[in-house]
């Protein structure tokens, strides 16, 4: 094995770039003859627009065009990429969401026209002077509410403001309820899974580019997939033919789910550079960011879990309302329901499950995937209402998971909910964590803690999720508009080094050192000798990017088929070097040799063979050494783990403060793991932000209260304690080349119950009657909690 | 107006309005990229860089207030043949960046906390670190870099 084979913790090549200045991101990005955009937004959440009177602005210094909504009739709308069907058979209800409001703003946000000018300060200016008539309707913004007979509408073209009412197992639905009647206790529990905003920290940038001599658009943007931009900005958006359309995704500053979707500003900015035959370019602020990204979470919940004597689950019900926002953006409607929907088993043998969701249209940002996408809010009502049963029935909470757990020999598992896990071993990550965190002394520390005034608490969760996204012919049975394969094409160069096209688009995840590191580990050269190229259209085969912890799962594979069929070839073309049969070479350590000889030729010889075929067998094999190989994978992987935190409380301030976070994780095989590790403590920092920090709050005009980085508590480094990470359990996954199951999202997964159950836990080590917080568990909250408790 | 500094040990100039910030004169007219905007509040910290020996986010500063200043950037902190300095080599030997866009204000934040405290604790390197938001690594590499920079053990820190 090289020495930067798989399992070495290779330092990450990118690293240069980005610690020098030299990385390429989008808003690098600079074209002669640039022009800029400003967005003029919605200051109202919901409104009829009277009048847009630009005469003043188009008489300002530099400015090139305003664009209204009338210039893009003959464009389509931002296309949603999934339609659910609701638990009656009927489709989702799915409005028009145009490049820029048509007649009526349905969000503080929601892009109305745009400048164009030679400098940004003078499109700036020129926005300042645009005046808008905007009659303010009532906004739709409580959930419930929305749904009332009578309510207002954020679509006047639709029936109600329910995108969908849906249902899984629809056939369980009765069972369910029986099971829950004649339970022997069942555990109930009403809950919120706090709106988030993702907040990478590069914020979105598009860069338009259309030569006119070509007939051909370049745009860059800052996206997790440039192929998806690519055809649903092309084919549904614009009508652009695919080849004469390129699409990059240069150096991307983070994503987390937010740089997935397509934006109307990537299609504003092809367009429009068409329209005035100069490259235009918009970069989002901050502020701007806050209501034009998608949002995530937003859910409303109760859920009961029903139990029989011996306190094994007998059954799951679960009612979700789901926040939409004002239009569908990407991936929104799935996110509620099959990455939702299909979780609620968990890691445990409960029988029988139903979950409704209610999706619900309202005046606020669209809510799409957020790291986790779904997962997280399965896990926290799960890992939360099983917490509270354990308190309820006296039970320690960790023995009422384990003899629950589905047991290793079960595996394959078919849950009740669709899917079916693979493998897992989940008694070993939780007795790992419960090790890792010292378990067995915990009541020691907590009357360390008591004698100092505080309240400790000892929170643990355990997770399941669905990654390695997906089965393409699955998917679309359940409503995707797209396949969810990944692609790679492997070229090999004449003197053996090796360039990997990957449909995967790395924005932190360093792929660009770990795909390497496979690749330098299958044909045994060193990894030094292997670029992977990623986040152009013009490069890379059609790819659907990254997302949904699906890269090493399902991009690492494909990347594994085409090199096994380059391995495949390079054998072919040795045994004719070699005078021997194809069934008698080896390839090690980037070596072909005959077996039981001592003839040999190496890699290098091999690969310029392949482009100078002088001796060579052209009769039946062409030149050259370049493979392609599409990966549909056969199933999700379903990486696991058990998560601990142990907080102190301070009853005096309801502060919470996080001593130690423990992550004991199954993610199959590992590739590198530095970056694994790295992955972990970037999502379980997210997941401690969403239990203690986080939150998106509208008022009841709908004006975002949290719209910048002084009113949104993002995670900061006095915030987070140390981490302590662990992914020795591991179960490979059976049905990728790799064994892999994925890491990136599992710390946004498994973190926020395992605070929140801390705190419980604290609290009623204290004394006080608390069983519910719901997130962000802020001073605030606790206090008051303490003082009804 | 005119504008000149120095910038990595160079003298260079160029026109910006009297409302151009520092960081958009760094990075549209001197084309500086390394420098970034990853907020617009002051908060983030993505674009700090050194004025006259003192960690700036020149977000918040005029380019007009340093004509005439010191100016170091992210570009000038390897060696001129690409050595990476001690932080920036701690930053890749701990992980302590994954997608890169807070990294190049992380390093000129952490150039300055150790010049301030060549030996400071975990506490004081996430209390100086307030205002540098990272949303990728949770701060655990980070953190683990800047102490491995200033020479002390950082076993204690876990192990990955």
């Amino acid at each position: 094995m090289p020495k930067d084979g798989i399992g070495a913790s290779t330092k990450r090549r990118e690293d240069i770039r980005f610690l020098t200045g030299a990385g390429n991101y989008t808003d690098d990005i600079n074209i002669h003859g640039q022009t800029y955009a400003h967005f003029v937004r919605s200051d109202v959440a919901h409104g009829k627009i009277n009048n847009i009177d630009t005469s003043a602005a188009e008489a300002m210094d530099g400015v090139i065009k305003i664009f209204t909504a009338a210039d893009f009739a003959s464009a389509g709308g931002i296309p949603c990429g999934w339609q659910v069907t609701d638990r009656f058979g009927q489709p989702m209800q799915e409005p028009k969401h145009p490049i820029l409001a048509e007649g009526k703003v349905r969000h503080v946000g929601d892009p109305i026209c745009v400048v164009i000018a030679e400098t940004l300060e003078q499109a700036r200016d020129a926005g300042e002077a645009i005046e808008i008539d905007i009659e303010e309707l009532e906004p739709v913004l409580n959930m419930k509410d929305a749904l009332k007979d009578g309510a207002t509408k954020v679509h006047d073209d639709l029936t109600s403001n329910l995108c969908y009412d849906w249902g899984f197992v629809e056939e369980n639905r009765d069972a369910v309820d029986a099971a829950i009647k004649s339970a022997h206790h069942v555990t109930t529990l009403e809950l919120v899974n706090n709106r988030l905003v993702p907040n990478p920290m590069e914020p979105r940038v598009a860069v338009g580019h259309y030569a006119r001599a070509n007939d051909e658009y370049t745009l860059y943007t800052t996206s997790q997939n440039p192929h998806v931009i690519r055809l649903l900005m092309g084919a549904f958006v614009l009508g652009i033919p695919e080849h004469k359309l390129r699409v990059v995704a240069p150096d991307v500053g983070g994503g987390f789910g937010s740089k997935i979707y397509h934006y109307a500003e990537e299609a504003f900015v092809t367009y429009a550079s068409k329209v005035i035959n100069r490259p235009v370019k918009w970069t989002s602020t901050r502020s701007e960011a806050f209501i034009s990204d998608a949002h995530g979470r937003d859910h409303v919940t109760k859920i009961e879990l029903a139990m029989d004597e011996n306190y094994m689950f007998t059954a799951v019900r679960t009612d979700t309302y789901a926040n939409m926002g004002a239009y569908l953006s990407t991936f929104a409607p799935s996110i509620p329901t099959w990455l939702h929907g299909t979780l609620m088993a968990g890691n445990y043998t409960t029988p029988l499950v139903y979950v409704n969701v209610k999706a619900v249209f309202t005046n606020t940002v669209p809510v799409d995937a957020y790291r986790g996408a779904g997962r997280p809010e399965a896990t926290f009502q799960l890992e939360r209402v099983i917490d509270k049963a354990a308190r309820e029935i006296g039970m320690d909470p960790a023995e009422l998971r384990r003899r629950n757990f589905i047991k290793p020999e079960q595996f394959p598992y078919q849950t009740p909910v669709a899917v079916m896990y693979d493998t897992g071993n989940y008694h070993a990550t939780l007795d790992k964590a419960l090790e890792m965190t010292d378990y067995a002394n915990f009541d020691k520390r907590a009357a360390e803690s008591k004698a100092r005034g505080k309240l400790r608490g000892y929170g643990l969760a355990h997770f399941i999720e669905a990654c390695g996204i997906a089965p393409s012919n699955l998917v679309g049975q359940l409503g995707a508009r797209a396949g969810l394969y990944e692609s790679a094409t492997v070229r090999v160069n004449a003197t053996g080094s090796i360039s990997v096209f990957t449909g995967s688009h790395s924005h932190g995840q360093g792929h660009e050192t770990t795909f390497a590191q496979v690749v330098a580990e299958m044909i045994g050269i060193d990894v030094s000798q292997i670029d992977i190229v990623h986040g152009d259209t013009s490069k890379t085969p059609m790819g659907m990017g990254t997302y949904g912890s699906r890269s090493i799962a399902v991009g690492g594979s494909a990347m594994v088929r085409a090199t096994e069929k380059i391995i495949n070839k390079a054998k072919k073309i040795a045994a004719h070097l070699l005078e021997a049969s194809e069934a008698d070479i080896e390839l090690k350590d980037g070596k072909f040799s005959v077996a039981g000889t001592d003839k040999s030729v190496e890699w290098a010889g091999v690969t310029l063979a392949a482009y100078v075929p002088h001796n060579y067998p052209l009769e039946n094999l062409e030149p050259g050494l370049e493979e392609t190989a599409f990966y549909d994978p056969a199933n999700f992987t379903y990486p696991s783990g058990a998560y601990v935190c142990e907080v102190e409380v301070d009853p005096d301030t309801g502060k919470v403060d996080i001593l130690g976070f423990t992550a004991a994780d199954d993610f199959g095989n590992v590739i590198n793991p530095m970056i694994v590790a790295g992955q972990v403590h970037g999502g379980v920092a997210q997941g401690i932000g969403q239990a203690l920090l986080e939150n998106t709050v509208f008022d009841e005009n709908g004006q975002l209260l949290t719209g910048s980085f002084m009113d949104y508590a993002m995670p900061r480094a006095s915030d987070m304690p140390s981490f302590d990470v662990d992914h020795s359990c591991q179960t490979p996954c059976t049905h990728n080349p790799l064994g892999v199951k994925g890491c990136g999202e599992a710390g946004a997964i498994g973190s926020p119950p395992a605070v929140v159950n801390a705190v419980i836990d604290a609290l009623q080590r204290g004394g006080y009657n608390v069983d519910h917080i719901d997130m962000p568990v802020s001073p605030s909250r606790v206090w008051a909690a303490m003082q009804q408790g | 107006m005119k504008i000149t500094m120095t910038v990595n040990g160079k003298t260079r100039s160029g026109e910006a309005e009297g409302r151009t910030l520092l960081v958009n004169f760094l990075r549209d007219t001197l084309g500086l990229t390394g420098t970034h905007v990853g907020c617009d509040t002051s908060q983030c910290g993505a674009c700090v860089v050194h004025v006259n020996g003192q960690a700036v986010k020149s977000c918040t500063m005029l380019a007009a207030e340093a004509d005439g200043a010191q100016v170091s950037t992210i570009e000038g902190q390897a060696a001129p043949d690409g050595t990476l300095n001690t932080i920036q080599q701690a930053f890749q030997d701990h992980h302590g960046l994954q997608c890169g866009f807070c990294t190049p204000g992380m390093v000129m934040s952490a150039t300055a906390l150790l010049k301030e405290n060549p030996k400071p604790t975990e506490a004081e390197i996430r209390h100086y670190l307030e205002g540098n938001i990272c949303r990728c690594t949770g701060y655990h590499n980070i953190v683990k870099a800047i102490m491995a920079a200033s020479g002390q053990d950082v076993g204690a820190i876990a192990a990955e």
